[in-house]
């Protein structure tokens, strides 16, 4: 019998019960079949430009963070109280992502922080091949810091590695305790939680303990700030933690 | 709808390998999706038909071997099934695990003729 396809070539005439005997050789010239072991993860292409750029980032010794939350839990706000406040502290740059307009580049663009904007259109994410282009565009200076900030989305950004050294998920209090066990993911994979709005807990049916709860169930090693960033309570944990991991550059030989 | 970006992938590795083949015809494609990615099937079968349309994978026979989520328990080394990222070890009670199967996303092989 034939490896390739089934069919019989030793002895392909015969008959069957009631019918007449026929034939059923053909040509195996036209009929060859190949597999291809390919073995190749599908985000390769995606992986690969993330650690170019991660390359980038070390080489010119800086922090990339990548921001990520749900819509409206306040980045945009903490990035612009966030550069305002370490003006002169820390040199900054800002990617960011959102389907459409340049709002939010704007805004960040008025505290005088070097910003680029990515509109993925109907794409639901940042990816490594975008931010590429977008850091060619800023040129991020050594020894600074780049907030990349995602779009607004708990679950499609979690697959995609931009090269970043640390992922921070932001939650606010007017989100659900139980986000994490809703979208994993992106708690699995960030390694600082912040959770924002903490002034608004008075008038809310929140527990804070539950949500932090419910993270380190998903990611036992994610650290947690809590702040808000309208009353400034908190903000000092999140510079502190900001500033621990700005790269000291090592003095060249 | 990240599972187009998916889609659009593994075109780009269907290609990239057909094309250095002389073969014409891609009749089936075998990937692993691991349970524990963020793949929601449904969605995928949904890209899956838009996204291959007119491309050398639109007639082909797509074969998915999900793969079952499996963690080790760092505390106490335990090895087990998991559904969720957020399961505890069933023999310490505890949540740091290390995900050894499940996170799979990998095109395996290409049937060509």
């Amino acid at each position: 019998m034939c490896a390739t396809c089934g069919c019989g070539t030793v002895d392909s005439v015969h008959g069957h019960e009631g019918g007449l005997p026929h034939d059923h050789s053909h040509d195996h010239s036209t009929h060859t079949h190949k597999v291809v072991d390919v073995e190749k993860d599908i985000l390769q292409q995606n992986n690969l430009l993330a650690e170019r750029n991660r390359g980038y980032f070390e080489a010119k010794n800086i922090l990339a963070l990548n921001l990520v939350s749900s819509p409206g839990s306040g980045k945009t706000a903490l990035l612009e109280k966030t550069l305002t406040d370490l003006k002169g502290q820390l040199e900054f740059a800002v990617i960011e992502g959102d389907q459409q307009t340049t709002n939010d580049a704007d805004r960040i663009h008025a505290t005088g922080t070097k910003v680029i904007q990515i509109n993925t259109g109907k794409g639901c994410h940042l990816d490594a091949h975008m931010v590429l282009h977008a850091v060619q565009g800023i040129k991020p200076k050594q020894n600074s810091v780049l907030f990349i900030e995602n779009v607004g989305n708990l679950v499609c950004p979690a697959l995609f590695d931009l090269g970043e050294r640390e992922r921070v998920v932001i939650v606010s209090v007017t989100e659900g305790e139980d986000k994490p066990l809703k979208y994993p993911d992106m708690f699995h994979s960030s390694t600082l939680c912040i959770i924002n709005k903490t002034d608004l807990l008075p008038y809310l049916p929140f527990n804070i303990e539950k949500l932090i709860s419910n993270a380190k169930k998903v990611n036992p090693k994610l650290e947690i700030i809590e702040l808000s960033c309208t009353q400034g309570t908190g903000l000092n944990l999140w510079y502190d933690w900001l500033k621990s991991k700005v790269p000291v550059p090592e003095p060249v030989e | 709808m990240h599972e187009l970006s998916i889609v659009m992938c593994i075109l780009d590795i269907a290609e990239e390998y057909a094309g250095k083949t002389k073969y014409r015809a891609i009749e089936e494609i075998e990937l692993d999706i691991g349970c524990l990615t963020t793949i929601e099937m449904n969605a995928f079968e949904f890209a899956w038909k838009e996204g291959v349309r007119n491309t050398r994978l639109q007639d082909a026979a797509k074969k998915i071997n999900r793969i079952k989520g499996k963690a080790k328990c760092m505390d106490c080394e335990n090895t087990f099934t998991i559904e969720n990222l957020f399961d505890p070890c069933p023999s310490c009670g505890q949540h740091l695990l290390d995900i050894l199967e499940g996170k799979e996303l990998r095109v395996k092989s290409l049937m060509m003729s």
